[in-house]
Parts: C-alpha cells; structure tokens; sequence
C-alpha cells in the first residue's frame, strides 16, 4: 500500500512540475492543482497509513496503540484541502481574467501584450 | 489589559475591523476612517505588548481553548516577535494614511481596506505563532490578501506580474505543506519548541533532511534569496503605490522571520550544514540584488532589486550564526523595512509629481519640490549606509560580526554591495531631482496626506540612528532570547544521553 501511495504522489508531483513548467495558462492553472494534490497526500501518509480501524486510545491508555496512524495529519490536511481549494478559486479567475483582457493563454505573449 | 489579550490582538482587531469594513460597502469614507481607526488602535496594542514584553524579559507563551503545548496551538512572543509586530503595525498605520491620498476611489469601493487589514491580520499571525502549522495557514492568509491588493492595484500591467506572484507563491506553499507534513510524520508534533526537542541531534535522518530542504525552498522563495527572487521585481513594480510600500517592507522579511524562526531556533542542530548555504545564498543574493539594481531605470524597479540585496545580508547573518549576527540581522530588519517602505513612498510621490516612473522622463525635481528631495534623501541616504543614519550601523553590524567570525571575503562582498546601494541611490537622485526635465510639461501635486506618513518613517529612521545604543541593545535583547531558546535545547540535548 505505501509503494503505491510513493509512487502515486511522485506521478502527481512529476505531472504537476511538468504542466506548470509549460507556456499556456490553463496547463498552469491544471499543474497546480495537481501539485497541490501530491502535498496534501504527502501530509496525509506521513503520519502512516494504518488498518482501517478507529483511532480511539483504549481505557486506561494514555496513547494509541502502536502501529495506528496518528488522526491528526487527516485533520491538518483538510485544512489545507480547504486552503488549496480556495486559492484555486482564486487562480482560476485570476487567470481567466488574464485571458480576457489579453486574449492570450500564452504567457510569453501576456508578458509582451502588457508591456 | 493582561499580557495574553495584548498578544492576541493584533490578530483580533484587525480581522475584526476588516468585517465591519465590509460592513459599508461603497461608502468609501467610512471605509477610510474605519482603516485608519483599526490601524491606530492596533498600533496601540502592539506597543504595549512590546513594553511589556521588553520589561519583562521573559517569553509569553500562549494556549488557545486551555490546551497546552501538546495538543493545542500555541503562540510564543518574545521580544523578536513583539518587536516584528510593532514594525508591522507602524508600517500598517503609514500604509493607511498613505492609501488616503495614493489609492483611488474605485479601488477603496473594490474593499482596499478589507484586504489590508487581511494582510496586517496574516502577517502579525505568522509573527506570533508558534506551530509551523498554523505558520501555513497565516502564510496563506497573508498571501490571499496581497493576491488581492496586487490584482487591485492598477487597471493596466498588473494582471501579468500578479499571475508570477501568485503561481511561484502558491509552489511555495506547497513546498511548505509538503515539507511540514514529512516532519510532522518525524516528529509527531508542530510545534517549534517541541519539534526541537523530539529531533534531538537526529541530523542524518533523511526524511528530516528533505524537510529542511523543502522548508528551505519554501522560506526562500517567500524571502527572496538568490536563485528564488525573480518573482520580485516582476510583480511589485506593477501594483499600487501603497500595496508596493506595504509589500516591500513586510511581505518578505516574514520569509526571513520564518527562517530565523525554523534554521536559527528549532533546527538550529543543523547550523553547521546549514550555515555555510546561507553565506553562500546570502552573498549572492546581496551582489546580484544590487547588480540588478544598477541596471534599471525605474524608480520601483530599482528600489525592488535593492530589496533583494537587502535580504541578502539578513540571510548572511543567519549562516554567520553567532548572537552578535543575530541581533545585527534584527536590527537590520527593522531598519531595512522602515526605509524600505518609506522609499515606496516616496517613489510613488514622485512619480504622481512628475507623471512617470521612468528615471529617463523625470527631471528638475530638486527645483519644483524641494520638500521631496528633502524626504527622498534621508532613506535614500540611510539605505545607502551614510553615517549617523540607520543604514550606516546595520551594515557596521553585520560586516563587524563577519570580521569577528574571520569571514573576510564576505565583510569585503558587504562592503562593495553597501556602495554600489549608494550608487543606484544616486542615481535616482540625480536623474529625477537634480537634472533639468526633459519635458516641459507642468508638475502635478500629491495630495498632503502623504507627507504624514513619510515623515512619521523619516523621522523613526532618524531616530534609530541618532538613538542606535537603545535600539540596539533591544536587539541584542530579542537576539539573547532567540539564542537561549536554542541553548536550552542544546543543554537538555547534552545532558540526556
């Protein structure tokens, strides 16, 4: 399960780098939501990925039994789902903006339309 | 007042003006007030948190909701903190008396003020806090408010810089969030002060050691060090006047608060490593600053470079490692975003007195406004490092630890660096102050309201250098308490094997 989790964060990271690294607006804008994806699942296996079971310290316990994930890395990564989701938002009307003043998605051709 | 209510409010009150804002849409006079108002109040709050903290002398810490360390989020305010905030809250205050006269109706209507106070709430959190966590999510804050701010600023030229701030931004954070999430899987806690303790001397370990780099890419490319800066001088040189002042005195430095936070106190065990990139990083970002610098022509974008160059020495300091360096780079920090924003300022009056920005078009300044050279020349001269200004003994500072440490090569690279900023200084002056005006079109006047602000910033800069024993003894005050921190841990680290 964790070399799956690995590889399917590094193929979200690679795919992400690449679509940022490219000249059109809309491959950007996808490159970032994929990078945001791979951080979030990095924070969310971080703390391990356990059996399934609940994670609720026994009677008498004074902390989870060994072996269980730790609940709080799922509780920090929905803040940040939260927190990337908005700034997408944010990103795609930026962007889109961009694209209707100009009517360019290239951003060589932005960078020279504004200039 | 207690103590713990000052250090929550410089989030509170903020945050809470920026709703009523919101409460009077379109009435921009009322929004005006309701700035200046939350910004003289918070002022206010942040001084008497920073007496309180100074007199003290010992670190505040707060729980929020009564959990403790462990579990809850904390805030710690020491005197680096509080003095952090306080800079903020007067540039906060200059920044809303500026937007008075420098930011247009229209803007105001689009809820200026809203996203000012946002900023101001983003920036003092990020100060304040103490979980790198929360250190995030403050960051966040902070940058959706000057996504807004820089979108607002102008009609024209601001789409294409904002789309380069925000997208090498939005990387940053996540290098931030990937970089905080393989620690908290380390260390099981966000907690700076905890995060210390739990690593121990646990230096080799490399999941820590992807986190450092990524929390290295993540703080330099908020910073602005050396291969990370290009994102600066693309983006504030567009926005408004009051949003560039704003941006170029804050946004950045709490990049470096945040590294002297994480790689000057709780990885401070990897100092050796460490230490060596940051005087590498911090020199290059110096000479490439002030090389970028000299080679522009717009009064913005120089003054954008020279941030970079800026940053370059506070960087420097952190690698130097010593308390003497550290309370060099806070007095430095201070200094740089006084002058800094002031020299925003003033560009943007002498760009609506001339109508351009282009050092090539502007002209016979000296002769139309004195009053402005008047107000151009004592930051100018304070960046440049001319003595008894502040500039002149934040650079002594710092090229004094570097002699002390026997960096020689460096103190000389500072040396040079410091004279090429009085270059690119004299610049400016020459070509928009004392040359004839190559056109013949009458001057505009800026509105009054802008020299209150200017003044107020003029005058601090002159205190700091006329003043420099208290001030720097508060330095080395904040320095001693950002060091013990770490010494602490390093004693608990000796004594437990």
């Amino acid at each position: 399960m964790e070399l799956i989790i690995a590889l399917l964060n590094g193929t979200l990271a690679a795919v992400g780098v690449y679509l940022l690294l490219d000249r059109n607006l809309f491959r950007i804008l996808l490159g970032l939501a994929l990078l945001a994806q791979a951080a979030n699942l990095l924070v969310f296996t971080s703390a391990g990925l356990g059996d399934g079971s609940t994670p609720i310290i026994p009677k008498g316990a004074e902390t989870l039994p060994a072996g269980h994930p730790d609940p709080l890395a799922q509780a920090l990564v929905l803040t940040a789902i939260v927190i990337s989701f908005g700034v997408l938002a944010f990103c795609i009307t930026l962007l889109k903006q961009a694209h209707q003043r100009s009517g360019q998605s290239d951003v060589m051709a932005l960078a020279k339309s504004q200039r | 007042m207690k103590p713990e209510h000052a250090a929550v409010l410089p989030i509170l009150l903020p945050l809470a003006f920026s709703l009523l804002v919101m409460f009077g849409r379109g009435v921009v006079r009322y929004q005006r007030a309701v700035v200046v108002g939350a910004m003289g109040l918070n002022l206010f709050a942040c001084t008497w948190l920073f007496q309180w903290v100074r007199r003290e002398d010992v670190p505040l810490e707060i729980s929020f909701g009564g959990w403790n360390a462990p579990v809850g989020i904390a805030f710690y305010v020491d005197l680096l903190s509080a003095t952090m905030v306080l800079v903020t809250a007067l540039i906060a205050f200059c920044g809303a008396l500026y937007a008075l006269g420098d930011v247009g109706r229209r803007t105001w209507g689009a809820s200026y003020g809203f996203f000012l106070l946002l900023l101001i709430t983003g920036i003092n959190g990020a100060f304040l806090t103490n979980d790198l966590f929360n250190l995030f999510v403050w960051f966040e804050v902070m940058l959706m408010a000057s996504f807004a701010m820089m979108a607002l600023g102008r009609r024209r030229f601001t789409i294409e810089g904002t789309t380069k701030y925000v997208v090498i931004n939005m990387v940053s954070s996540f290098f931030l969030l990937a970089g905080l999430g393989l620690l908290y899987g380390k260390a099981g806690n966000l907690n700076l002060n905890i995060i210390a303790e739990r690593l121990g001397s646990s230096s080799d370990d490399p999941i820590i050691l992807t986190s450092c780099a990524l929390l290295l890419m993540a703080f330099g490319i908020k910073a602005g060090v050396f291969p990370l800066y290009f994102w600066l001088p693309a983006s504030y040189p567009n926005t408004g006047f009051t949003s560039a002042a704003v941006f170029g005195g804050l946004l950045t430095k709490v990049g470096v608060y945040a590294f002297f936070r994480v790689f000057g106190g709780a990885f401070a065990f990897f100092s050796e490593l460490t230490g060596d990139i940051f005087i590498i990083v911090g020199v290059a970002t110096m000479i490439t600053g002030v090389l970028g610098a000299a080679s522009q022509m717009y009064i913005r974008k120089i003054l954008s470079f020279h941030i970079i160059s800026q940053i370059g020495y506070l960087i420097l300091c952190l690698g130097l490692f010593t308390k003497g360096a550290f309370a060099a780079a806070i007095f430095y920090t201070v200094h740089h975003i006084i002058v800094k924003t002031n020299l925003f300022f003033v560009a943007g009056m002498i760009a609506k007195t001339g109508r351009a920005e282009d050092l090539n078009k502007l002209g016979g300044l000296m002769r139309s406004s004195p009053l402005l050279a008047v107000l151009f020349a004592i930051p100018a001269l304070s960046l440049g490092g001319i003595p008894p200004l502040s500039g002149f003994f934040a650079k002594l500072f710092v090229i004094q630890e570097a002699f002390e440490v026997e960096a020689y090569l460096v103190a000389t690279a500072a040396l040079a660096v410091g004279l090429l900023t009085l270059f690119s200084m004299t610049k400016i002056w020459s070509e928009a102050f004392w040359k004839d005006s190559p056109r013949n079109s009458p001057l505009c006047r800026f509105p009054k309201i802008q020299l209150v602000p200017v003044a107020i910033l003029c005058s601090i800069t002159l205190f700091l250098g006329f003043g420099v024993g208290p001030s720097y003894q508060i330095s080395e005050q904040a320095a001693e308490q950002l060091w013990n921190q770490n010494s602490t841990m390093a004693l608990e680290e000796e004594t437990q094997p």
